[in-house]
């Protein structure tokens, strides 16, 4: 440890220098920010084909209740019954899994691990990660994880299969259903690798973003994506341990005979020796994450789209501060309305009304955010490039998905609406589908310096008009088959009368789902074939005045082969009024835009020279 | 403080910026976990707060060995803190003394904590049965697990203060550890004190 600052010192060295490697050590065990991030996008884009997939089987059983599913006995084998349908148990086990896997692991893991640690050191002005063993230790953890997780796909009793939720009773006891017996062990274990690979990166975010931010880079400066990732990775810190606390308790109910959740439960007309325990209260501590882990999947999306939006309307985007702001309202009300997800758990109706005071107060924020948005595309010079296309539609389900949250927020409407398929539009259009959106758009904008090529434009269009047709296709109707009663994760409605009007809906819902699902593989394609033969990405392909536009077309080890920029302006500096070009980067000092400065900002030139003189010292003395 | 400026001279030339918040990365990376840790507990805390107001809560009393061991810790604080003054004043045959003191103190609390279980068992208060008592494994168990990292972590550092490579200019790890377990030791005091006040 006495040499600690040296081998820090020496860390430092050995990353400038560009030695060979093989290939272990630059595909698997890296611990360069850029490769980590790509290896969480990876694993993301695998994570979310597997949680498509098992959405289109149950899709299937819901929209066609009467087929024979003989065909994909090759794949699920007993899962399918002698009759040719789903067994009931394994319809439980997917939804479980669909909404485990594309909460956490592709809107977690694939959407916050992916960009935070690609884009934070390159828009920071960075080397690397403050700790780069840190942030491969977080990729591992997720990666052990995802295999467990995955694993739990191929047992003999079927993965969880108590909603992602995972609420005890159901999840507590084996005899409830076959997922709690070893499946629901193997998500707890899975889940366990996932908080600690979350929090250990989160950690190494916050730290980076604190202490590794470039001269002149002050927090005021700093890209909205930052900001979005730092806030991001906050909330996670607040709220991933209080998961892990839950989880505990779980465990020691399921494995030990503890009664934390459990009480006076008959199984068989026999009584189970478990009293004095609270399901609600697993629910409290569950949804203290749940909620907030709504905006750990959210904020990055919604950074992402501000920065790109900004570059593609080629205006500053509008309210700067008000989106800093309303992401830092966001932060802090995702931690007290928690409880909107239980009022009709029983608990107490005036604890009802507050949570619904301050669910309502959310409206400001994300009001704030998408007027933003919309008047930083007024009257714009759009460029229509696809990362601004979904863009746009992430706007277009963040206010879809966000109206009818105001309903749900209520605690009288919620009685009739909860649990119903209402909630699953809301969820899949405001939550789902617009950080899907904001992921999309995010791999399109950044495929350039991940892989130093351009994606294909014509079939970007392609894959965005069929997802974005089809997503509306398939989660605008539920709303009405979630006003008509419908509750989710049944097996089968057609033994109520009063749903079989809906079946048509419930056909169409699913041929839109397999449609767009198909329109996914228009992206795949297009991802792998870009990455090998696509066109050569210029250095700046989008005009963009952020820091990792700077650097060479495949960074290296390092990310700038000299010294690292010095930031002298704020990102957004499009269509600056008599400036040359419709774009300043960050990197331009104000003394060199003596046509374009504001006032104010022409007198930030003598701090500016005060800097660069620092500058100079500091890079005098060099080996 | 020395420690980060010999960082900074050492970085500095590598044509690095300056660190805009003064502080050794891992020092603060140090500072999120214990947060992440304060929420745990905070959880488990809220959670047994909630649990005890739904009624059917079985009241006993906290083994007596519990106050005996709040002392030991906080000695051990005290001890660890007399170290790290001892580090700066390169006094290294007194670092010693002091860092051993606590590393003991550490493994007398960890016994102690271990008797006040058994004692429970005496009472009649299992893990399984009543949430009361199951929380108050709970709570007391996964401290524990907490202090015997931080338990790791003084006895790495007693080696490296054996090895002479703690002094006034090497004291990111005499730092970094004595915060963890001022940090650890303070939780212990939390929990002390709630399971006193809300038996």
């Amino acid at each position: 440890m006495s040499t600690l600052s040296q081998n820090i010192n020496s860390d430092v060295h050995e990353e400038h220098e560009h030695h060979e490697e093989n290939w272990v050590t630059k595909y698997l065990f890296t611990t360069d920010h850029k490769m980590i991030g790509k290896q969480f996008l990876i694993t993301g884009l695998v994570w979310a084909l597997i949680g498509g997939a098992l959405s289109l089987i149950f899709r299937l059983q819901l929209g066609f209740p009467d087929m024979n599913l003989d065909w994909l006995r090759p794949i699920l084998g007993e899962w399918i019954t002698d009759s040719g349908k789903i067994d009931p148990n394994f319809y439980l086990a997917l939804v479980t899994m669909h909404g485990t896997i594309m909460v956490f692991f592709v809107l977690t893991a694939g959407l916050s691990g992916t960009f935070s640690n690609f884009l934070i050191p390159l828009q920071i002005g960075a080397r690397d990660m403050a700790s780069g063993f840190m942030n491969a230790l977080s990729y591992w953890l997720f990666f052990i994880s995802s295999v467990i997780m995955l694993s739990s796909l191929f047992i003999e009793t079927g993965p969880a299969a108590g909603g992602w939720v995972v609420y005890p009773p159901l999840s507590a006891l084996p005899q409830a259903v076959p997922g709690s017996q070893l499946g629901m062990t193997l998500w707890l274990i899975a889940m366990v690798f996932f908080i600690a690979s979350t929090l250990i990166g989160g950690i190494n975010y916050i730290a980076t973003i604190i202490n590794m931010r470039t001269k002149g880079l002050s927090f005021n400066k700093l890209p909205l994506t930052i900001w979005a990732f730092f806030l991001t990775a906050i909330i996670g810190l607040l709220s991933f341990p209080v998961l892990f606390a839950a989880a505990l308790l779980l465990v020691f109910d399921r494995s030990f005979g503890t009664s934390f959740y459990l009480s006076e439960i008959y199984i068989g007309g026999e009584a189970l020796p478990n009293v004095g325990g609270s399901a609600v209260l697993y629910q409290h501590l569950f949804w203290f994450l749940g909620h907030p882990e709504v905006y750990i999947v959210l904020l990055p999306a919604l950074g992402i789209t501000s920065e790109i939006i900004a570059t593609n309307a080629r205006k500053p985007i509008f309210g700067y501060k008000a989106m800093i702001g309303s992401m830092l309202g966001i932060t802090v009300l995702s931690f007290v309305v928690w409880a909107h997800h239980m009022f009709v758990s029983g608990m107490n109706p005036f604890l009802g009304s507050i949570f619904m005071f301050l669910t309502l107060i959310i409206a400001v924020p994300s009001a704030i955010k998408v007027f933003n948005y919309l008047t930083t595309l007024w009257k714009g010079n759009l460029q229509f490039t696809t990362a601004m296309l979904f863009s746009i539609g992430l706007v277009s389900f963040f206010i879809s998905g966000g109206l009818t949250g105001i309903f749900l927020g209520n605690a009288a409407l919620d009685i009739q609406l909860h649990d119903t398929y209402f909630v699953v539009a809301h969820f899949h259009l405001v939550m789902g589908s617009a950080s899907f959106f904001g992921m999309m758009a995010g791999i399109y904008h950044w495929f350039p310096k991940m892989y130093g090529r351009m994606m294909d434009e014509k079939l970007g269009y392609l894959h965005f008009w069929l997802t974005f047709v089809g997503v509306y296709l398939v989660f605008f109707p539920m709303h009405y088959i979630g006003i008509a009663g419908f509750p989710r994760r049944y097996y089968s409605f057609t033994n109520f009368d009063a749903f079989s009007s809906f079946t048509d809906l419930n056909t169409f819902i699913s041929i839109a789902a397999i449609l767009t699902m198909s329109a996914q593989f228009i992206f795949v394609f297009n991802f792998f074939y870009s990455m090998y033969r696509g066109r050569k990405a210029p250095l700046n392909p989008w005009k963009s005045t952020t820091l990792e536009w700077t650097t060479p077309r495949v960074p290296g080890h390092g990310n700038w082969p000299g010294k690292v920029p010095v930031v002298y302006r704020w990102p957004y500096d499009y269509s600056k009024p008599g400036a040359e070009d419709d774009f300043i980067p960050q990197t331009v000092p104000y003394s060199e835009t003596k046509s374009s400065n504001l006032p104010h900002e022409n007198e930030l030139i003598e701090l500016e020279e005060e800097i660069n003189r620092e500058d100079e010292k500091v890079t005098e003395p060099q080996n | 403080m020395s420690t980060h400026l010999s960082y900074v001279k050492i970085i500095d030339p590598n044509k690095e910026p300056d660190a805009p918040l003064s502080m050794h990365p891992q020092k603060f990376a140090l500072w999120l976990f214990i947060v992440s840790v304060v929420m745990i507990f905070a959880a488990l805390t809220s959670a047994y707060i909630v649990r005890q107001a739904e009624g059917d809560w079985l009241v006993f009393n906290m083994p007596s060995i519990f106050w005996f061991n709040t002392l030991v810790v906080a000695l051990s604080s005290v001890s660890m803190h007399f170290a790290y003054i001892y580090a700066k004043k390169d006094n290294q045959n007194k670092l010693k003394f002091a860092t051993a003191i606590t590393a003991v103190l550490g493994f007398a609390f960890i016994y102690g904590q271990v008797k006040g279980w058994g004692d429970l068992v005496d009472q009649g208060v299992y893990f399984v049965g009543n949430p009361a008592g199951s929380f108050m494994y709970v709570l007391t168990g996964l401290h524990l697990v907490h202090l015997l990292s931080g338990i790791i972590f003084v006895i790495v550092l007693l080696a490296f203060v054996f090895y002479n490579k703690v002094n006034s200019n090497k004291m990111l790890n005499m730092e970094m550890c004595s915060t963890y377990w001022h940090f650890l030791s303070g939780l212990w005091i939390y929990l002390f004190l709630f399971l006193l006040l809300n038996n």
